[in-house]
């Protein structure tokens, strides 16, 4: 894992100190809400429906056993015992007091942990494939390049002041578990003819109120001009990107009116500026100095089956069932990528207590090589499990309801906070995610189905992903009433798409019903073998918007 | 963001969050309140206006976040937010009714 240097200390440490000044500057009245409020959107905070929230980054989604601890001490201590993991592979916190946050963030900056890219129209923390370094066929770490752009990127002078937002991603993988197609910049590493590693650039993804799948915009990149390509798409769209609407203001949108051989054009006419400068060439001795804090772990060598790991399988169906959806093989033989799923029958997706977040710690530091991931859809990852001990690691998971084996399944939705606690929610999401959960609670119903990704935001700005669930579901506000729209047919991964909507929105008490009635259409539909999205490519809308608007 | 009222509201309230730990927080008698119940009901269009503008002099604004109007309606013997998003903000979050102010009240 990365460790931080000098540089990195001091820049959090002078973050923490300023901040804790003008918070007090504020508490005093020094300083007007107006003045006060873009500086705590740098910092993270936000302020929601029952109190202030705090967004702590966890960058590309890695995380070492003595910072999950701190995750959990920081519940504990400054928030009621809980926190929330993100689509963007960060943790939440609902509820700490504005004049305790200094103290919280100094507490974090001790385990090299900030709240920086976590708001504010800046360059936002990069995510990454949970996977990384774990999964087989990997052309490279792609945490490498994502902590490189965090070094670039973070309070990079020309990009503090952005029209809005700007997400990236990256992938290391020819299947894409990063969304990287949905986000301002999508990087997945490829290899070319002659061997050599580069990156292929895809620009202008997003969701919100008008979702784009991002267009690819160069093949390769070599690794030492990547820095060079990212400014320059930064550059075009910090100078072109529209800032009179906030809307209108994403990258997707100045892709989309510009087009995209012109928008290449741009970015290639500035790319060759900042190239011939040589200004952003980046160094071969400083990739491979990074490349080190990534290198793979101390695996032992074992053979690649496990006899404790098949006897268990064997003797406890219920172990079996979560080896099935929970557990992916590993590139390193006689390992496995563990996953935690934080999506219980009836739970809220995402939420972990302290003393969950400590178990995870735990186990991390005696069974993990001392990792854990943060997954896009809100789970966890425990990515180096010898699977001689994966049953131990159950074992505790299951003590601590962190074993609901449904990863990927109906139950295993994403649900952004929606009306419960965000202050843009026009509609609640947790409890539709609630609902669903435990009208499919059967595990043989959920494996019949099989994998099917239900996706709920609680308003058009689409936190919970919603364009790209298999089934997905918005909620939206007529009078104060809570309604829900439902479409169909998105998906997040290399083959992304948009959801189609199905029709006339569905009042709370009726989504339920709907989405049964379409997994039933879908069950009655499939032929052997075929996934719901892929019934659904083949079949199209017809036959369940028919089911669905039968009265 | 949701509208909180509407032009052909009766009766309204003033609500905003209060500045050091973010609290929802109500008006009344020129003071901030924690519970609903005991907030200040305007009723007509006038009464209502003059309650937002009684709750919003320069010097709340130390401490005191963006009051506003909501619309709220006859409920038993008091009243109760119209909107889903006032009643949760009047309560907690639905999903975790051990927590906020629904839980304090229990």
């Amino acid at each position: 894992m990365y460790r931080y240097d000098e540089f990195d200390h001091k820049i959090v440490t002078d973050r923490v100190n300023q901040f804790r000044g003008q918070i007090n500057r504020r508490i005093s009245g020094e300083l007007s809400e107006d003045a006060f409020k873009p500086l705590r959107l740098m910092n993270g905070v936000y302020l929601q429906l029952h109190a202030y929230m705090l967004r702590v980054a966890i960058p590309y989604g890695t995380v070492s056993s003595k910072q999950m601890r701190m995750l959990a001490h920081i519940a504990r201590k400054y928030d009621r015992g809980y926190g929330h993991f993100t689509t963007r592979q960060n943790i939440q916190y609902n509820w700490p007091a504005l004049n305790r946050i200094p103290d919280l963030l100094e507490e974090l900056a001790s385990v090299e942990m900030h709240a920086i890219q976590t708001s504010g129209n800046c360059i936002r923390n990069v995510t990454a494939d949970q996977y990384a370094g774990a999964i087989a066929d990997e052309i490279e770490d792609p945490r490498i390049i994502s902590e490189i752009i965090r070094q670039w990127s973070t309070f990079h002078p020309e990009f503090s002041y952005l029209p809005r937002k700007f997400k990236i991603a990256v992938t290391g993988h020819k299947n894409d578990r990063a969304a990287i197609k949905l986000h301002d910049i999508g990087i997945v590493i490829v290899r070319n003819d002659r061997g050599e590693t580069g990156y292929e650039v895809h620009v202008g993804g997003g969701q919100g109120r008008s979702p784009f799948i991002a267009k690819k915009l160069t093949n390769f990149v070599p690794a030492e001009k990547l820095l060079a390509y990212l400014e320059a798409v930064m550059r075009v769209y910090n100078m072109l990107g529209r800032r009179d609407n906030s809307y209108k203001a994403r990258i997707k949108i100045l892709v989309h009116e510009t087009g995209e051989t012109e928008m290449r054009r741009l970015v290639d006419e500035e790319f060759k500026r900042i190239d011939t400068s040589q200004m952003l060439s980046l160094p071969e001795a400083e990739l491979s100095r990074i490349s080190a804090y990534f290198a793979p772990p101390n695996y032992e060598t074992l053979p690649a089956q496990s006899k404790a790991f098949e006897a268990a399988k064997g003797s406890n169906a219920e172990f079996n069932h979560w080896v099935k959806t929970n557990l992916v093989p590993h590139k390193t033989p006689g390992y496995g990528i563990v996953n935690i799923s934080l999506k219980p029958i009836g739970g809220i997706p995402g939420d972990a207590t302290d003393v969950q977040m400590d178990v995870i710690a735990d186990l991390a530091q005696r069974y993990a090589l001392d990792e854990v991931r943060v997954t896009h859809e809100q789970n966890l990852v425990l990515p180096h499990v010898k699977l001689d001990e994966a049953k131990e690691v159950y074992d505790i998971l299951f003590a601590h309801d962190l074993a609901t084996p449904n990863i990927g399944l109906i139950s295993d939705s994403i649900a952004c906070p929606g009306l419960d606690y965000c202050n843009l929610a026009n509609a609640r999401s947790i409890p539709l995610a609630q609902e669903i959960s435990t009208h499919f609670a059967d595990l043989d119903k959920q494996y019949d189905i099989g994998e099917l990704k239900i996706k709920i935001s609680g308003c058009i700005n689409a936190c919970g992903h919603h364009h790209v669930g298999h089934i997905g579901i918005l909620g939206v506000d007529k009078k104060g009433t809570e309604f829900y729209q439902i479409s169909l047919g998105g998906s997040g991964d290399e083959q992304a798409s948009l959801g189609d909507i199905t029709g006339q929105a569905f009042t709370e008490d009726k989504v339920v019903d709907a989405v049964d009635t379409i997994v039933e259409t879908y069950l009655n539909l499939r032929q052997p073998e075929e996934r719901f999205l892929e019934t659904y490519r083949r079949v199209g809308m017809s036959p369940f918007k028919e089911q669905l608007y039968a009265d | 963001m949701a509208q909180h009222s509407s032009k052909s509201a009766r009766f309204q309230a003033v609500t905003a969050n209060r500045l050091n730990d973010g609290e929802v927080v109500y008006f009344k008698d020129n003071r901030w309140i924690e519970n609903f119940a005991e907030a200040e009901i305007a009723d007509g269009q006038e009464a209502a206006e003059a309650l937002l503008t009684r709750a919003s002099p320069d010097n709340m604004e130390a401490f005191i976040l963006d009051p506003y109007l909501f619309e709220v309606s006859e409920y038993q013997d008091g009243f109760t937010p119209v909107s889903v998003r006032e009643n949760i903000r009047a309560k907690g979050p639905t999903v975790r009714t051990d927590l906020g102010k629904q839980a304090e009240a229990g």
